[in-house]
């Protein structure tokens, strides 16, 4: 018997990374914006979406969701209820979401979103939900052009500094349920010096779904992208 | 807790790239992780070894290769290392590190194995 060393050089998600690239290609020719929001649990990633779908119907946008979730389809129950087309993915104990699940969910999205033309139903936006999780959905690609990371006024002002992994691979961040900001004693200052410290130079905006107060920053953004695409 | 999912595409990604050496044994398989990708390598250890069972990869070794993050600098004009993960920043100049060039790894770098002859 002999032994040696094989050099293989393969990345250990390179079917992901694989699917992810088809993905983002599909979405390209189909000409829809397509977001991944992530941030721990709780932090309003449902809320800020029912509003956000909300305002796009009324300016006239098409907008869809994908929403991952462990068990339950409550969330899909509460963006189902603004009127636009959404799907739910139970995970069934996965951490986070992968291509290979968004590919899936994607299959017969034409009929679901009740339009006539491309594949995904002339969409111009699809956001995905995320699992609620800092650390595992960070080295999963799903073909999104951009990924928001949202942190919420309840959680650490140093949830930057605690996940830095997440945070470094967002192309924007949401400041998330600032109608408690004073309540919480958030100290603003520190959380956006901690957000830049990990990701210099990022966009953020800082929003409450309750109350609309930051909504028009955070949809000029959405318009801004989708003018830029 | 994604460590299990990770060692899953490991013993994927191994099997199939050892069907090209038909009979051979992996001892080791070897990683080169960086930083952010938040693998915690005791977790991935633990799940190696739930992950391998019943394949052929039962009883092989994980070795893994932590990577620092590296960024490069504009102003330095230059790569240079972080020295961790609190700030991305030029650790020489301040420069904002906004293009990485190390850190994000989730590889099998090589395989030990074991063959007939």
């Amino acid at each position: 018997m002999t032994t040696r060393i094989v050099e293989l050089r393969r990345g250990i998600l390179k079917k992901n990374d694989e699917l992810a690239a088809e993905l983002r290609a599909q979405f390209r020719a189909a000409g829809v914006m397509v977001l991944n929001l992530v941030s721990s649990p709780g932090t309003g990633k449902t809320a800020l979406l029912e509003r956000t779908l909300r305002e796009l119907r009324a300016r006239g946008a098409r907008a869809g969701a994908l929403v991952g979730d462990l068990e339950t389809d409550n969330d899909a129950r509460r963006l189902g209820a603004t009127g636009v087309p959404v799907r739910q993915i139970n995970t069934h104990g996965i951490c986070h979401l992968d291509a290979e699940m968004i590919g899936k969910h994607l299959d017969g999205w034409a009929e679901v979103a009740g339009e006539n033309g491309t594949e995904l139903g002339g969409l111009d936006y699809l956001f995905i939900e995320n699992v609620g999780n800092l650390v595992c959905p960070s080295s999963y690609d799903l073909g999104e052009r951009i990924r928001v990371v949202l942190l919420c006024v309840t959680e650490g002002e140093d949830k930057p500094l605690k996940y830095p992994g997440l945070f470094n691979s967002a192309d924007a961040a949401v400041i998330t349920k600032t109608d408690l900001a004073a309540a919480c004693e958030f100290d603003r200052e520190l959380a956006l010096r901690n957000i830049d410290e990990i990701r210099p130079g990022i966009r953020v905006f800082e929003t409450s779904a309750k109350t609309g107060a930051g909504m028009e920053g955070w949809l000029g953004y959405l318009e801004q992208l989708r003018a830029d695409s | 807790m994604h460590e299990l999912s990770i060692a899953e595409s490991i013993v994927d990604t191994v099997t199939e790239s050892m069907a090209a050496y038909p009979g051979a044994r992996v001892l080791e398989v070897r990683l080169r992780i960086g930083v952010l990708t938040a693998v915690i390598e005791d977790s991935l250890q633990f799940c190696w070894g739930i992950a391998t069972e019943g394949t052929a990869l039962t009883g092989a070794r994980l070795a893994v290769t932590t990577l620092p993050v590296v960024m490069h600098c504009g102003r330095c004009a230059r790569d240079v290392e972080l020295e961790g993960v609190q700030s991305f920043r030029c650790p020489r100049c301040g420069e904002p590190a906004t293009d990485l060039r190390q850190g994000r790894e989730l590889a099998v770098e090589a395989v030990e194995i074991e063959e007939a002859g």
